[in-house]
């Protein structure tokens, strides 16, 4: 005759070790979907937006386009941007990252491109007067001058990626947000606190990341003795 | 664009806009619950953000934490939320989870709206003898106020597209039509839904957009 066990698990509670320990395999499993979505999704999303924000640089004609339908595209709700891209897409991984990349679009665009114009027009200058072509200014001169902006922007795709793949579990590809999803049906609070715990930290350490590659990749932007972000 | 006519069939056909699961009625509650979390979050960040940007102390702090909740997932803090004592309240949870997701950028954009005052005009008020509460509501204020403008409406229409996610928890909003149509595996439906949301956001950028144009000069800002 066996009582129940008496742990956190069998009085649902919050903070639960047993839980940690015994789900071990979910968990991990939710955390890398979770990275993988992510990093597929801004780094798409950033391979599209150079070359978009470059254009919109380059001819003024291109830009009002550019900038508008990114902005448009900002505006779709998470869910129902899941829920327009489902014919496209089914119900598959690809359907959450293809949202997550329109959405990093609208960011990355209006940062990359805010970037390559604070550029200033000395600069610009200097560098054709020492011979530089186009495509030379813009990969030597033109880009890591806007790489601060650009960086910020983002820090911010990233950030708001990871928070928005939890809505993928509409789908069933949420990272974390499918364990955050079973466990509002099913009323497990540990569940849903460690997958929230979990999404946030994971946004924090991307961020810091990112932060610590801008400033590795940009060292002009720190002077001595002072604090920037 | 075959499941686009269907999509267009769906919302076409009147039986669709009628009744409690109806169309009108989940517009009449997206609205309602946007409106009533906008309010909230306004009455909640713009005063903070008044006061400290009047005061020029402590905003960095509050705006690099309100930025910070951008890491937080909106739906995990609207189930969290459900789960505790809070979710046998009806609405709360929602509106709670929405208000904390609206505050921040209507407290950055405030606050750095109040800071980019130009500090001569400052004190040129000052000098003229004003104290600190009508330096505020009549210079600092009016200055700052498209920016705050702005902040509301990017607030705004964040809010109508994020108020969908009360549907996967059970609440009411354009939301359901969406969740109600992956139930159904109907994907007219859900594209259905998803249209309606979009063309609702965007309706609320446009009249802030309009209603900007149409304001009193000092509200546009210097560029218009």
């Amino acid at each position: 005759m066996n009582a129940p066990p008496d742990d956190c698990l069998a009085r649902n509670e919050w903070i639960c070790g047993a839980y940690l320990t015994g789900r071990r395999g979910i968990l991990w499993d939710a955390v890398l979907q979770h990275l993988q979505l992510t990093a597929v999704a801004v780094l798409l999303g950033l391979a599209l937006a150079v070359p978009l924000a470059v254009a919109a640089r380059r001819w003024r004609w291109a830009s009002a386009p550019v900038l508008g339908s990114t902005t448009v595209l900002y505006t779709i709700p998470s869910l129902a941007m899941f829920s327009l891209l489902l014919p496209v897409y089914g119900l598959s991984a690809s359907l959450v990252v293809a949202g997550l990349v329109l959405y990093s679009l609208t960011l990355l665009v209006r940062n990359i491109l805010a970037g390559l114009r604070a550029v200033p027009e000395e600069t610009r200058q200097a560098a054709r007067g020492m011979g530089y072509g186009p495509v030379r200014l813009l990969l030597a001169v033109e880009l890591p001058l806007a790489l601060p902006a650009a960086m910020a922007g983002l820090r911010i795709a990233t950030v708001s990626a990871v928070s928005l793949v939890t809505i993928g579990a509409i789908v069933g590809h949420g990272g974390l947000g499918n364990l955050i999803y079973a466990g509002m049906n099913t009323f497990f609070k540990a569940q849903v606190l460690t997958a929230s715990v979990l999404c946030v930290l994971i946004a924090i350490l991307a961020d810091l990341l990112l932060l610590t590659i801008q400033r590795v990749l940009t060292p002009w932007t720190r002077r001595p003795g002072e604090r920037s972000a | 664009m075959n499941t686009l006519s269907d999509a267009w069939s769906w919302l076409t056909s009147g039986s669709h806009w009628a009744g409690s699961d109806g169309i009108w009625n989940r517009l009449g509650e997206h609205l309602f619950l946007t409106a009533v979390c906008l309010l909230i979050s306004c009455a909640v960040a713009l005063p903070v953000a008044l006061v400290l940007g009047h005061l020029g102390k402590g905003g960095a702090l509050a705006v690099n934490i309100s930025n910070a909740g951008r890491a937080v997932p909106t739906f995990a803090v609207l189930v969290l939320l459900l789960l505790t004592p809070i979710g046998q309240h009806g609405q709360w949870p929602t509106i709670i989870a929405l208000v904390l997701f609206a505050v921040p950028p209507l407290l950055t954009n405030a606050y750095v709206g109040m800071r980019g005052v130009d500090a001569d005009v400052v004190r040129a008020a000052r000098g003229m003898g004003m104290t600190g509460s009508q330096l505020l509501r009549q210079v600092e204020l009016p200055l700052a106020a498209p920016l705050i403008l702005t902040g509301v409406r990017i607030a705004a229409v964040q809010l109508v597209a994020t108020a969908t996610i009360a549907a996967l928890v059970g609440g009411g909003g354009l939301g359901r039509i969406i969740t109600a149509g992956f139930n159904l595996a109907s994907t007219p439906m859900v594209v259905a839904g998803a249209v309606l949301v979009a063309v609702f956001a965007l309706l609320v950028e446009s009249v802030f957009v309009v209603a900007q144009r149409l304001a009193p000069r000092w509200l546009r800002g210097g560029t218009g």
